[in-house]
């Protein structure tokens, strides 16, 4: 491959041999070739995914409607190989799925921009660096983990106490009803939000630092405070930025399985109290899939389906927030 | 505006003698300062929590018996993760040799021929794909490879071509990335030595890129050993050491460490803290000599 680069052309006449050898001629086209498949594979695995799963959950989706599914509220597995006997309702999962990601949010959005904000206007340039740095190190624990020690010391030692507390200040509320289970939506949705804060701190600090300086200089030269120059220049500025952060935290917040599988607690109820334990999409099908039968793994399937669907409309948008604020950005710089 | 214009000017006054910023203001800013450091440590606080303890637990548990033997029951104290450590070093050998080569090759796609229509659509899917929830991979591969063409059954491959799955994006959107990066002069001075295209780019482009590959690669890496949801529909777990290529279920760390920690027995927790040490330590290097090399190529090259 590699001898023929410099060699092949015969000394007196090195531009003509150079442009006429045929070696190597047919090697250009098989190289493009070959690289345009592997791009194309990207395509083929995302088609793949769609058509594979959608046809093997379509049983599920036939016998009770799409929406049937969604929104029905009793999931009692059956056991046959052949064919549905069971009913599929997802709707205690989707429940759960949406308030461990909605707590998740909550919390860590607004975490988020005031990390971003002291990372990249208070912190001192010392501090800067390695600060962003561990924050990346945090996103790069892995999910397991998390649930581990969510589950053995974060919840015994720091939620459950703070939960009982939190019983007995608001248990009037419908939302914080006791009984304090310990492991239930709200555990679940907050070590949720600790794992989400690295990547939205991320995005928005990208945000923040492409943001043009002569504007936040412009802002002090009228004689701002620095939180004014934050609340009126760059948060306003960074703003599409934060919309994309959020989303895609939450795309991450959905489809997190381990963690919230943890501490979730596993059950199929579903109830307005955030001490409740419940399951989300993620979590039911990676508890149950193990003993499932057949035809439960096809109901199992059906949920992953409907989970695709709404991290993909998540992702979508966040990407479109992204790479419209790129343009815009890479327009800036020119 | 108007308004502006309309107002009289008033008397110079010295600096000096005006009164000073209204202390409300710099109340605010104050307080403000005060709000973000609290947010920042607030925001550091697990991740030293979770260093701290993983550290304090894990350390005493590993020791050369938790890498070379395999797991007891739950209860009983001693053995160790063998079987998790063997098939975690098996499926991400197969998962990198079958996603690296492709994304870098999908990014030259994208650097060296694009843009088009074509590499667009490709980087718009590839950055949706890194969005993709875990275990829908573990179910697509589920329905492709276990149960689908060939009904393979779970196994090592199976669990390989989920990670590969999760990892190829991140290898592909870094590679982009390092390839953008590489100068145009080096392209055109290989071209201006007559070299094809495809000469240019195996000799040229992608050694100058090399340090930059190879941190992306070692952060996708990193990414694919700890991921637990997809391998549990694919590999599906075991407490032996398989050498079955496909064919039989097959063991890994996360997925012993996520079984060791559901169940009661302290033994079989303590041991899934020594897991999780172990991981976090393999994390933890990957992610650490990866940005050691792209650093030092950085600042090489300049």
């Amino acid at each position: 491959m590699s001898t023929e680069a410099p060699e092949a052309p015969a000394p007196e006449e090195p531009r003509r041999g150079a442009l006429r050898s045929g070696k190597g001629r047919m090697a250009d086209p098989i190289f493009k070739w070959a690289v345009t498949a592997c791009g194309a594979i990207v395509l083929v695995i995302l088609a793949l995914m769609v058509i594979r799963t959608t046809s093997e959950a379509w049983p599920v989706f036939a016998k009770e409607g799409f929406f049937g599914f969604l929104l029905g509220e009793d999931w009692s597995a059956g056991s046959s190989r052949s064919e549905i006997s069971g009913t599929y309702g997802a709707w205690p999962f989707i429940y759960g799925t949406l308030v461990t990601s909605a707590i998740a949010i909550l919390i860590a959005l607004p975490l988020a921009i005031m990390v971003a904000f002291y990372i990249t206007h208070l912190a001192p340039n010392r501090l800067a660096k390695p600060l962003s740095y561990m924050v990346e190190l945090l996103a790069a624990v892995p999910s397991v983990i998390f649930g581990l020690w969510g589950l053995h010391w974060f919840l015994p030692n720091v939620l459950r106490p703070f939960f009982e507390f939190l019983e007995g200040a608001l248990g009037w509320f419908f939302l914080f009803e006791g009984p304090v289970r310990s492991v239930g939506y709200l555990a679940a949705g907050i070590v949720l939000a600790i794992m989400i804060l690295p990547i939205m701190t991320a995005i928005i600090r990208e945000v923040i630092v492409v943001h043009p300086i002569d504007q936040r200089m412009a802002a002090y030269a009228l004689g701002s405070t620095r939180w004014e120059v934050l609340r009126k220049v760059v948060l306003p500025a960074s703003f599409s930025g934060i919309v994309a952060a959020a989303m895609l935290g939450l795309g991450r917040a959905l489809g997190e399985t381990i963690a919230v599988l943890m501490l979730i607690g596993g059950s199929q109820a579903w109830g307005a109290s955030l001490f409740g334990t419940g399951s989300s999409m993620a979590s039911h099908i990676a508890a149950t899939f193990g003993e499932a039968a057949p035809e439960a793994r096809t109901a199992l399937m059906a949920i992953g389906v409907a989970l695709f669907l709404v991290t993909m409309i998540v992702n979508i948008l966040a990407r479109v927030i992204v790479w419209r604020l790129g343009r815009m950005t890479g327009d800036a710089a020119v | 505006m108007s308004t502006m214009t309309s107002t009289p000017p008033r008397r110079h006054v010295p600096l000096s003698e005006r009164p000073k910023g209204s202390s409300y203001r710099r109340f605010k800013d104050r307080s403000a300062t005060v709000v973000l450091t609290a947010a920042m440590v607030l925001a550091m606080i697990p991740l030293v929590l979770i260093v701290f303890e993983v550290t304090r637990r894990g350390i005493g548990v590993i020791n050369l018996d938790f890498i070379t033997q395999t797991e007891p029951p739950p209860r009983r104290e001693g053995g160790g993760y063998a079987a998790g450590f063997f098939g975690t070093l098996y499926i991400m050998a197969l998962a990198v040799l079958m996603s690296i080569p492709f994304g870098i090759a999908t990014a030259v796609y994208i650097v060296e021929y694009g843009p088009n229509r074509m590499t667009a659509a490709i980087r718009f899917f590839t950055d949706v794909m890194t969005g993709i929830p875990s275990i829908f991979v573990g179910l697509f591969v589920y329905g492709l490879v276990v149960i689908g063409w060939g009904s393979m059954g779970f196994g090592t491959f199976a669990g390989a071509v989920a990670i590969a799955v999760m990892m190829l994006p991140i290898v592909t959107r870094s590679a982009e990335e390092m390839l953008r990066l590489v100068p145009n002069e080096i392209r055109n001075a290989s071209y201006g030595l007559g070299a094809r295209r495809w000469q240019t780019i195996v000799h040229t482009v992608l050694p100058a890129a090399a340090p930059g590959l190879t941190t992306g690669s070692m952060l996708a890496i990193a990414r694919g050993i700890g991921e637990t949801a997809p391998l549990l529909l694919t590999a599906f777990g075991s407490g032996l050491v398989v050498t079955a290529f496909q064919g039989e279920p097959q063991g890994a760390v996360p997925i012993q460490l996520y079984r060791g920690a559901a169940q009661p027995f302290e033994a079989g927790i303590d041991r899934a803290w020594g897991a999780a040490l172990s991981l976090f330590v393999l994390v933890l290097a990957f992610t650490v000599v990866a940005r050691w090399i792209g650093s030092k190529a950085s600042t090489g090259s300049r």
